[in-house]
């Protein structure tokens, strides 16, 4: 089969070179398909061109994946993946690798950056409707991302070797344990041992440095792959695919070379400024970024007074620690009630009797008596299912319009409320447990499935305005 | 090439087999690295019996050994402390110890062999915190009438002198009584069961 012979590739750029840049160029995407995934993704991809701040936080991901990448390199080289050795090789990067303290600070700071970069990036989709058709596989995409990072921050934690890292390892492992029947092996399986041990911190080095960060990038190239297929969404979550001109691109966009490349270079600046800001002056950031307690090696006879995971596992740990024994029974009745809504409300009969089996089933499997789980496992599934959820955005939201910009104040206050309950959730699991913050956890807890499971009736409900034919700036 | 149509009844069947083969094969290669996870023959051999001399520990107050890579707790209980038990069986959750969280000849009142010493995993059973030995009888943060015992720091779940789980908390069962025998009246070993005892 004779391949097609490309056209000559014109390099434009000012100076002598043109010429013999030009002739590399054509003789490289004769043999690659170079230009064309430059066209594809960059100097020919049309952006909205009304992408304001939010917009930033996607591009930074990227910045932050190629920081923790490029400084886990370098940190490899002298860490000691050995219970003996670990906590004593990180002080030894700490102290005595020259610029150590720089690229490990680099490290932990990225952590921290990671999900504040990340959290908000989803928040700018729940703000502009990013996940509804046809962007459900990006966000799908994106919400394993999401996942991924909350494994590769875990195994990192552990690595360290200190008192937070064994002891935080220690009780999410045991979560596994909670599983009716397999539990126990299970998390045997996971361990590689009967507690957590040097087998443990081989495995998860091993899952830290290599298996994660490959999935990582697969499921980053996909969820871009998805994005310039279907193209970006806009503040004004309109299709700017709908109005082209005459050679088909479409009038409200911009190609994202050169025009967001600059704008995105603007961000970055002011990222790394501040991110540098914290890594210079304040990489523990209060004990937030880097837990004082993770300053003590491991001990594996003693848990620290108080334990708290990292800042941005707390409100899913919030979760886990509200449902208690008592608490259950609250839970069963939400259960029915969402039951019988759907019962009342769905047109099809299927529908109907599959909410009434399924709740059925639940409420038993919640308080029925011998066949009821136990607490421990619901705060498990809990757990799973508050990050899980958000899957399901593209399917709950029914709304006639994407944009916060045209929704009414119903769909406005539930999300303001639910943004407010998960900082709340991610306050109180910072914090030790008392009475009054359990109960603040339990209405918390309430809250959040609330603001998914019955965003199919609100956001009809919403009174909303009209969309503009064309974006707005 | 053939002339010849191809038959498509018998290209699905190799298609077929082909996919089941190969998958069954796949299946069968994880195997080996699934199993690799486990715990190995050396992690298994490992957490022989532990042998804990008691003279030292003076009524009231609570030693921490080593078995199995976990904390062993050996409390010498007082006579007041064993009355709070007797007295608690109110709010804890399995006052009889009836789950199997025990050998059977712990499976008594005060969970022990000898009243006065109490030997526990000291594991809680919600996610494995250690919880943190509260002994005396006082209002505490968690608890205005606390009777003494074990606060985990982790989640809140309480156990009493007993090692016994407070209703109402996270922790489903008790804490875990390891078998232990007395090899004299002082010396107990941690991990062995005295035979036909």
């Amino acid at each position: 089969m004779a391949a097609t012979p490309k056209e000559p590739v014109n390099f434009t750029g000012a100076g002598p070179l043109n010429a013999p840049i030009s002739g590399l160029l054509t003789w490289v995407d004769q043999r690659f398909p170079l230009m064309s995934l430059w066209r594809d993704h960059l100097s020919q991809y049309y952006a909205p061109k009304n992408f304001n701040f939010w917009y930033f936080f996607g591009s930074l991901a990227m910045l932050v994946l190629v920081i923790q990448i490029v400084t886990g390199i370098f940190l490899v080289m002298h860490y000691k993946p050995s219970a003996a050795e670990a906590f004593a090789s990180v002080e030894y990067i700490m102290r005595d690798v020259p610029g150590g303290w720089f690229i490990r600070y680099m490290h932990s700071t990225g952590a921290s950056a990671f999900f504040i970069v990340v959290y908000l990036h989803m928040f700018r989709g729940l703000l502009y409707g990013s996940y509804r058709q046809p962007r459900e596989l990006i966000w799908i995409f994106g919400m394993l991302i999401y996942l991924s990072l909350m494994a590769e921050a875990f195994f990192g934690y552990l690595l360290p070797w200190g008192q937070m890292s064994f002891w935080g390892a220690q009780v999410i492992i045991n979560l596994f344990d909670a599983l009716p029947l397999i539990g126990p092996d299970l998390s045997t399986w996971i361990r590689g041992d009967f507690v957590i041990s040097d087998a443990t911190l081989n495995r998860f080095f091993a899952f830290h440095v290599i298996a994660l960060p490959l999935v990582l990038l697969g499921l980053v190239a996909a969820h871009i792959m998805a994005l310039h297929e279907v193209g970006s969404n806009n503040p004004d979550g309109i299709e700017i695919k709908k109005h082209k001109d005459a050679q088909g691109h479409p009038l409200d966009g911009i190609p994202f070379h050169p025009y967001y490349t600059v704008k995105d270079l603007v961000g970055v600046v002011v990222f790394l400024f501040l991110f540098f800001l914290v890594v210079f002056f304040m990489p523990e950031m209060g004990g937030y970024f880097l837990e004082y307690n993770n300053f003590i090696p491991a001990d594996s006879l003693k848990t620290p007074p108080h334990i708290a995971p990292v800042w941005y596992f707390t409100p899913y740990y919030s979760i886990l620690r509200a449902i208690t024994e008592e608490f259950m029974l609250v839970l069963a009745i939400g259960v029915a009630a969402y039951a019988i809504l759907i019962w009342l409300t769905a047109r099809d009969q299927r529908v109907k009797f599959a909410a009434l089996v399924i709740g059925f089933v639940v409420i038993v499997l919640m308080k029925g008596g011998p066949l009821a789980l136990e607490a421990k496992v619901w705060g498990v599934v809990m757990m799973g299912a508050a990050t899980l959820i958000f899957f399901l955005m593209p399917w709950l939201d029914r709304s006639p319009v994407k944009s916060i910009r045209y929704k009414g104040s119903l769909v406005k206050s539930a999300l303001t409320i639910f943004v407010i309950t998960f900082l709340v959730l991610g306050y109180y699991g910072t914090q030790t447990v008392t009475p009054a913050g359990t109960l603040i956890s339990q209405i918390g807890t309430l809250i959040y499935f609330a603001f998914f499971l019955l965003m199919p009736w609100y956001s009809v409900m919403d009174k909303t305005k009209p969309e503009p034919d064309r974006v707005t700036m | 090439m053939s002339e010849k149509e191809a038959d498509q009844g018998k290209r699905q069947f190799l298609v077929a087999a082909t996919t089941v083969a190969g998958g069954v094969a796949a299946g069968a290669a994880a195997v080996p690295f699934v199993a690799s996870m486990l715990p190995s023959e050396r992690a298994k051999a490992a957490g022989a019996p532990v042998e804990v001399d008691l003279t030292a520990l003076a009524p009231g107050e609570r030693v921490t050994v080593e078995w199995q890579g976990k904390p062993v707790w050996v409390v010498r209980r007082t006579k007041e402390m064993l009355e709070t038990i007797r007295a608690n069986d109110a709010n804890v959750a399995d006052p009889k110890s009836q789950k199997k969280m025990q050998p059977a000849y712990a499976a008594n009142e005060f969970r022990s062999i000898k009243d006065e010493f109490l030997v526990v995993v000291g594991i809680c059973t919600h996610l494995g915190c250690s919880p943190v030995g509260k002994f005396a009888k006082q209002a505490e943060a968690f608890d205005p009438n606390w009777q003494g015992g074990f606060y985990c720091p982790c989640h809140g779940s309480l156990f009493d002198l007993a090692g016994r789980v407070y209703k109402n908390k996270p922790a489903p069962d008790n804490l875990v009584v390891p078998p232990y025998k007395f090899v004299s009246d002082t010396r107990i070993v941690i991990g062995e069961d005295s035979k036909g005892a």
